[in-house]
């Protein structure tokens, strides 16, 4: 079962913007509560008339607007607040959505920085929409603080920076990586950019020049040839304008990821994919070679995409050791164990995000189910038509 | 053949269509392979096969878009159909990688610190004295100066190589020499490495206590089994062979199994016994052997070793000895050769080599630099003996008597740079295998009394393209495991096999 990051619930007229805060289920201090949402189970907001509600950022809660809630933006009669624990980080909407940004008990977290993008892949899982975000900053960089001041066992390992293109977001993404510097120095960074702004060398220099111990760019590149990368990310030109990116972070020390992207219109040159990467971007830090998730897109364009991991199985294990061969890291992501031949089972990693990631019925009886990646929720929701099936491993000789 | 690139100019047009778009070469030569088949090199070494009406159709720039061959020779960057600024701006960031071994300058610095030699090797590249007085030693003043100048090379990593003669025949200037290094490397920061090249007869217990102390690696001399070893490198009492294994075994217990490698030198009488030489490295167990072929310096051309076999017959030897080093890997033991190791990896990796013998321009002077025990510096070791032989000419000044800027700037080190640069070489520019060959005016000077040379009968050409068919055949015969085996010597990483599966 997949998880649950939003719910609804009825605004107070206090909420008029956004507003960001950790979640807290029983009263804090008041140092810390202009950073806390305190979450009031029903009845105990109805209950207790002598809570002490002053200075939280806000208040959630499945009840009644708490009378003693003062000026205190609330939420109330949420449908639903179970999904959430001591530490999640939430925005509350003036519209009453409560949306998780960050969960400690998660490893998978990300900043999303923006809807918009400057390329239209086929495989979109979350295809851009053209609007104006730019004033988001404000959040992000909030939101960076929130994890920051956190118990110190709730600082995450490693931050997710997506979109939409977060370097369209310009000098913008430059103060989230300087305020991650700063604020969450132990944090690894993890940027997903299709690399194509990188193209002006300024930009990539000056990324570099704001030196964050552990930063990584994942760019994806979808082929050795120019046209069939831009085909798929529907952009003439991208695929120039992303090598040279790929370039300048190279030359400026950025750590780039190259990310495949698996389907019908890449695979067929895979293999001359990865000697391309390797000749040519041997700076790469780690190659990852992923699965499709049949969401957003990916849906529409299904016919032209789909292809079964099984199918091209020799063209994965013959990618992947001709880049292993050469000493790169290679990984490979959104596969589970039993479609992927057992030579490569070192390579597979449980990629998919916790909150969309399931597993079938017969997984059940696998001798390998536990660290297995398994399958996307969406591809779960469409086995019928994709044909997806489980093949328990049994004999682990 | 060098191909000329055409001259007419693209239309840029939607660049998902690709069927109405011109094309223009990017910068490659070429090597009728077979009568089918055209080798085609890049600028940077990369590679492709073409059958010979593609490779017609290619320069008559009709080769079709849809075609297998054209998608493979733009993506390898032979051809480009678009704004060419982007295949060019990646040849060139690959281009300064591989030319990268220039910005360090000398990193190799050798010092000559004795002539004398227990040893009496007819084909020895150094003239032998009998072993006593110091007459034939370095001095420590020499040392010091040498060392200075060392240090006012840019390089960052520095590589001490300390040979003779017999180098522990003079145990005390190298204790010097090692620990000067390491004082004046305590404001230097380089990262340095000791070598000391030697036959391990005169090795004993302090001296390996001490090199164990210094992380100081060693490289000694293996001709082959013990009869075609004695003959090779007599000294009295013809054991030779027993003593290097003897302190081979002792070297290898105090400072470490991958301390100690061995060259060996191919004689006439080596020739005949590819298989049992490489059987003898496997034998005492060396995980590299490196097939060289004798070179006219020293002795060797004084009896006339040298002019008695011809690059042919090395060759024939090399293909033999590399099919014997693929059985054994074949059959489990891993070893490999170091010469095609070097060309391997040229040909498959982007990566350069740092192998000084091989590079354009050569690495005479500016890779490497010769100290002699009376304080003359040369251009290389070869040099050096052609100067035992009377012949100063690369000889590029003297340690106490010239400056850094004088040696390391002068005219003799700038035109010996000048015609070691393939590019503009005759015969060498228009070669296919330049990417993966390197200059050496040294011994066209040598043995054809000319800087330049002249390629059709040259030993060195002959020799090296005999072995880069040689290899470039191999993998294109396909054989798998030959392809996985020379993916690793290239890489220098173990192929992930079917042997580690998961458990």
């Amino acid at each position: 079962m997949s998880l649950r990051l939003q719910t609804q619930g009825h605004a107070s007229s206090t909420l008029r913007a956004n507003i960001l805060g950790r979640i807290a289920l029983v009263p804090t201090e008041t140092e810390v509560r202009a950073e806390t949402v305190l979450l009031l189970r029903a009845g105990e907001a109805d209950l207790d008339l002598d809570l002490d509600l002053e200075g939280y950022a806000g208040i959630l809660t499945t009840g009644d607007e708490p009378i003693s809630r003062a000026a205190t933006p609330t939420i109330s009669r949420a449908r639903y607040l179970d999904h959430l624990s001591a530490g999640d980080i939430v925005v509350l909407q003036p519209t009453g959505g409560v949306r998780t940004l960050f969960r400690p008990a998660s490893p998978h977290n990300s900043i999303f920085t923006t809807d918009r993008c400057n390329s239209y892949c086929v495989m979109c899982s979350q295809p851009p929409r053209r609007i104006d975000d730019s004033e988001r900053i404000v959040e992000h960089l909030r939101l960076i603080e929130l994890i920051a001041h956190g118990a110190p066992c709730d600082i995450p390992r490693e931050l997710g920076i997506t979109g939409g293109e977060p370097t369209l977001l310009g000098d913008d993404l430059l103060r989230i990586v300087e305020r991650c510097r700063d604020l969450l120095p132990t944090t690894a960074l993890h940027i997903l950019s299709n690399g194509r702004l990188f193209y002006y060398g300024d930009f990539a220099r000056r990324l570099g020049e704001i030196e964050h111990p552990d930063l990584m760019i994942g760019v994806p590149l979808y082929s050795d040839l120019d046209f069939e990368h831009d085909r798929v990310v529907q952009a003439p030109g991208a695929f120039d304008q992303t090598l040279i990116g790929l370039q300048n972070l190279g030359r400026y020390d950025v750590p780039v990821e190259i990310r495949v992207v698996l389907h019908r219109m890449t695979i067929e040159r895979l293999l001359p994919t990865a000697e391309f990467i390797y000749r040519n971007l041997p700076f790469a830090a780690h190659i990852a070679l992923m699965g499709l998730e049949p969401i957003g897109l990916a849906v529409k364009n299904l016919d032209a995409l789909w292809i079964d991991p099984r199918d091209y199985g020799e063209t994965l294990q013959a990618a992947t050791l001709y880049l292993a061969a050469r000493g790169l890291q290679v990984s490979i992501y959104n596969h589970p164990l039993c479609a992927v031949p057992r030579i490569l089972w070192r390579y597979c990693r449980r990629s998919i995000s916790d909150w969309k990631n399931e597993y079938l019925e017969a997984c059940s009886d696998c001798a390998v189910r536990d660290r297995c990646g398994g399958f996307f929720a969406s591809a779960v929701e469409r086995r019928g038509l994709l044909r997806i099936q489980a093949n328990p491993i049994r004999d682990l000789e | 053949m060098m191909a000329t690139p055409a001259t007419t100019l693209s239309a840029s047009v939607d660049s998902a269509d690709t069927s109405a778009r011109a094309y223009k070469l990017l910068p490659f030569r070429f090597e009728r392979w077979t009568e089918q088949e055209v080798l085609l090199v890049n600028d940077v070494g990369d590679f492709l096969f073409l059958d010979a009406r593609s490779f017609e159709a290619l320069i008559g720039h009709r080769l079709a878009p849809t075609s297998a061959d054209y998608r493979n020779l733009k993506a390898k960057l032979f051809l480009s159909d678009g704004d060419p600024t982007v295949p060019i701006e990646l040849l060139a960031t690959r281009y300064r990688t591989q030319k990268s071994f220039l910005s360090g300058f000398t990193a190799l610095h050798l010092f000559v610190i004795t002539l004398r030699c227990d040893h009496s090797c007819p084909y020895c590249q150094v003239s032998r004295v009998k072993e006593s007085g110091t007459r034939w030693d370095m001095s420590r003043e020499t040392a010091e100066r040498a060392i200075e100048l060392m240090f006012r090379s840019p390089a960052q990593s520095l590589k001490v190589e300390i040979q003779g003669g017999e180098p522990l025949l003079n145990f005390d200037l190298i204790r010097f020499i090692v620990e000067r290094v390491i004082d004046r490397n305590r404001t230097e920061g380089r990262r340095i490495e000791f070598v000391i090249a030697t036959n391990l007869a005169p090795l004993d217990d302090e001296m390996l206590t001490y090199m164990k102390e210094r992380s100081i690696l060693l490289s000694t001399s293996l001709d082959g089994p013990a009869p075609l070893h004695d003959a090779n490198r007599p000294r009295p009492g013809r054991d030779s062979h027993s003593l290097v294994e003897k302190n081979l075994g002792r070297a290898r217990a105090e400072l470490g199994h991958d301390r100690i490698s061995a060259l060996m030198t191919t004689t006439e009488r080596s020739l005949a016994q590819p298989e049992a030489i490489v059987d003898e490295y496997v034998r005492l167990g060396f995980d590299s052997i490196f097939l060289r072929s004798i070179s006219p310096y020293g002795f060797a051309v004084r009896t006339g070793a040298a002019a008695r076999y011809q690059a042919a017959s090395f060759l024939d030897f090399y293909r033999v000895a590399l099919d014997r080093i693929i059985d054994w890997n074949r059959k489990g033991t891993a070893i490999r050769e170091v010469f095609a190791q070097i060309l391997l990896t040229k040909m498959m990796t982007p990566f350069p080599t740092h192998y000084v013998d091989l590079q354009s321009p050569g690495g005479a002077g500016i890779g490497a630099v010769a100290y002699n025990y009376d304080g003359e510096v040369y251009a290389s070791d070869e040099a050096r003996m052609l100067a035992e032989m009377g012949d100063l000419s690369f000889r590029l000044g003297n340690v106490h008597r010239d400056s850094y800027e004088q040696i390391f700037g002068g005219e003799k080190l700038r035109s010996l740079v000048a015609h070691s640069v393939l590019e503009s070489l005759p015969g060498c520019n228009r070669c296919a295998f330049l990417p993966f060959c390197g200059g050496d005016p040294i011994f066209h000077h040598r043995t054809q009394g000319d800087v330049i040379g002249h390629r059709p009968t040259s030993a060195f050409c002959a020799k090296n393209m005999g072995v880069l068919r040689h290899l470039f055949g191999q993998l294109r015969s396909g054989d798998p495991f030959i392809i996985d085996l020379f993916t690793s010597w290239a890489t220098g990483f173990p192929f992930p096999g079917l042997d580690e599966m998961p458990t």
